[in-house]
């Protein structure tokens, strides 16, 4: 453990006192490192922990903050919500949207960051970066004057494409590298032995690009899951997912804190498996690109 | 549209007329035979995200473009006419909304992005080397990040409820009076930054731990060898080769904060709450949308925040370009 820990050495005209002090200083400063993580946890952890607790506290014990995290939990608030069809049904609505647009962007995203990756087009990829950068509302104004004219607005077909519009540039981006990391001579040797391109790209490259999909996937999803803009405004009563049921709960019921807290809790419910089971891949997938300056 | 654009896809090997006839690289057996087959491959395998993109992406964006030079009021399917520049003029000379909003983007943006890079940075450091626990910590980053910001805006509103909150609770112990937080005008944009910190700090971490492993251990070494103290260690060595890293966690954190919504709207409401106190560019463009319906004006004014993000992104890479010549 100490020979972790960054050290200070300095120039020294006896040896051995100086080796006894930085043993010492290592000691001491492995100490204040364990600590300090320890704090930086904390103060991460803690909010979500806390709301999480608020969902299992009566409506009396979350608005008084001396009941900590050690109160007899009840689960009253997860029945009411889920008694609420309203709440279902948008947490239905998310699944949907989410696993569709996801499904459908990786089918156009995947192949074209192979032809990106495989083909040394830079440029074209860069063209992500477009994606990126644009307001998601500089897109919404005219969607929503085009599909409203066309009668679209409130339909599952407007919110899945408008949520394609942050998953597709996102698995672009994480399945360019993955492709560029995997090496050429596989596919030329399976083209020399007779495969077609296409064949190569689906019998060789996308079995082993299949780790990299997943995550891109899996990120793709939670994206979809958290968004909020498109569907407060593209989705109606029926299809609206579930940040914009939500963001209706808080201004319809401000004082069900209890319900508000189990409402949340569902919603991230998903995702705090996500970083706990996909961890080390998601961590993979959000810093894809990033070191390639 | 998509799928059956990929049906295509499928087929196109097949349906493949005569590869590579026509192409003198064709003379070449190993690499150049399957040029020709590779070329029309790429531009299919291409299509569907170029049709996607130009669809839902460029088509939408030339239309704001356009939008934004008419008087579009109202109903949707209202008729409208070219006005110039004028919706430019007007939000340029606004004074009461466009340029707060402005000043509020900028601070907002500048203050957490600054705060998450350099907590961010001591962070990865302090992370870098191996330990037990590592996992456990790496999830624990991934929580307030991925995390839907709704419902991290519903948490913050909990915990920094002014009566009932245990941040006033807390704070209270150590003598400092209750603090209004989200319910004042001055405190919503300096909290909802330190939420935004909050939530966003981890991201840095992660990029800039990423960035770190790929780091080589020689010239550390060497600098320790030659007597370099922590500072100077990371100051001269570690931060200069980090500085790519760096510029690019930079350019991605800052073009999403300047872009930040949900966490804003979720908690303070239409307009950035009554004084239009965290109504930022895109927070005012949303609303001159939805909520009054002026089509042409918010056109102009996402021009003109779509513009400023282009602006700051080039201005960044520019910093970077200098900096790693």
């Amino acid at each position: 453990m100490s020979a972790t820990a960054p050290a200070t050495y300095r120039a020294s005209s006896s040896p051995r006192p100086q080796a006894l002090r930085t043993d010492r200083r290592l000691t001491a400063w492995s100490w204040v490192r364990a600590a300090l993580i320890v704090v930086v946890c904390l103060v991460l952890a803690l909010p979500v922990v806390w709301m999480i607790a608020a969902a299992f506290k009566t409506n009396v014990q979350v608005t008084d903050p001396s009941v900590g995290l050690f109160f007899t939990p009840t689960l009253e608030n997860f029945g009411n919500v889920l008694a609420d069809g309203e709440i279902v049904r948008s947490l239905g609505n998310s699944a949907l949207v989410g696993v569709v647009s996801t499904v459908l962007s990786a089918l156009v995203a995947v192949p074209a960051a192979w032809a990106v990756g495989r083909f040394r087009m830079r440029r074209t990829g860069s063209l992500v970066l477009v994606a990126r950068i644009v307001p998601a509302v500089s897109l919404l104004v005219p969607w929503y004057y085009i599909f409203a004219q066309l009668g679209l607005v409130g339909s599952y077909t407007v919110l899945v494409l408008s949520h394609m519009f942050v998953s597709v540039p996102l698995i672009l981006w994480i399945m360019i590298g993955f492709f560029e990391g995997l090496p050429i001579e596989l596919e030329e040797a399976a083209r020399t032995d007779g495969l077609s391109a296409f064949g190569a790209f689906r019998h060789i490259a996308l079995p082993l690009a299949a780790p990299g999909t997943a995550t891109a996937c899996v990120l793709a999803f939670i994206f979809s899951w958290n968004n909020f803009m498109f569907a407060l405004i593209l989705a109606d009563e029926t299809t609206k997912t579930m940040p914009v049921a939500l963001y209706n709960f808080i201004s319809y019921a401000s004082t069900d804190w209890g319900g508000l807290m189990a409402a949340s809790t569902l919603m991230i419910v998903p995702v705090l498996l996500a970083a706990v089971f996909g961890q080390k891949f998601l961590v993979a997938g959000l810093t894809a690109g990033a070191t390639k300056g | 549209m998509s799928v059956t654009t990929s049906g295509t896809l499928g087929r196109a090997p097949v349906a493949d007329p005569a590869p590579a006839s026509r192409r003198p690289a064709g003379r070449r057996r190993r690499a150049g035979s399957f040029a020709g087959e590779n070329r029309r491959l790429k531009w299919l395998m291409l299509s569907p995200a170029l049709g996607f993109v130009g669809l839902l992406i460029v088509f939408p964006l030339v239309f704001t473009l356009n939008l934004s030079l008419t008087d579009a009021f109202g109903a949707v399917n209202a008729g409208s006419q070219h006005v110039g520049l004028l919706n430019f003029g007007d939000a340029l000379t606004d004074t009461r909304r466009f340029w707060p909003a402005v000043g509020r983007t900028v601070g907002f943006t500048v203050g957490a992005v600054v705060l998450e890079t350099v907590l961010g940075l001591a962070l990865a450091v302090l992370l870098r080397r191996p330990f037990r626990g590592m996992r456990v910590v790496r999830t624990v980053l991934m929580v307030p990040l991925l995390a839907t910001p709704v419902a991290v805006g519903i948490l913050w509103l909990l915990i920094l409820d002014p009566t009932n909150g245990i941040a006033n609770h807390l704070l209270g112990y150590l003598g400092v009076p209750p603090q209004e937080f989200l319910g004042s005008v001055r405190q919503s944009l300096p909290v909802l930054m330190l939420i935004d910190v909050w939530q966003w700090t981890p991201m840095m971490t992660l990029l800039f731990l990423a960035g770190l492993s790929t780091l080589p251990e020689e010239p550390e070494e060497a600098a320790r060898v030659d007597g370099a103290g922590v500072w100077q260690r990371f100051w001269f060595v570690i931060l200069p080769m980090l500085a790519p890293t760096l510029i690019t966690a930079l350019v991605l954190r800052a073009v999403d904060a300047l872009k930040t919504f949900d966490i804003l709207y979720a908690t303070k409401g239409p307009g950035g709450g009554s004084d239009f106190e965290v109504e930022t560019l895109n927070v005012y463009a949303y609303g001159l949308t939805f909520d009054y319906q002026e089509y042409g004006l918010a056109a102009a004014v996402l021009v003109l925040f779509t513009i400023f993000i282009v602006g700051v992104v080039a201005l960044l890479r520019r910093g970077s370009g200098k900096e790693s010549a």
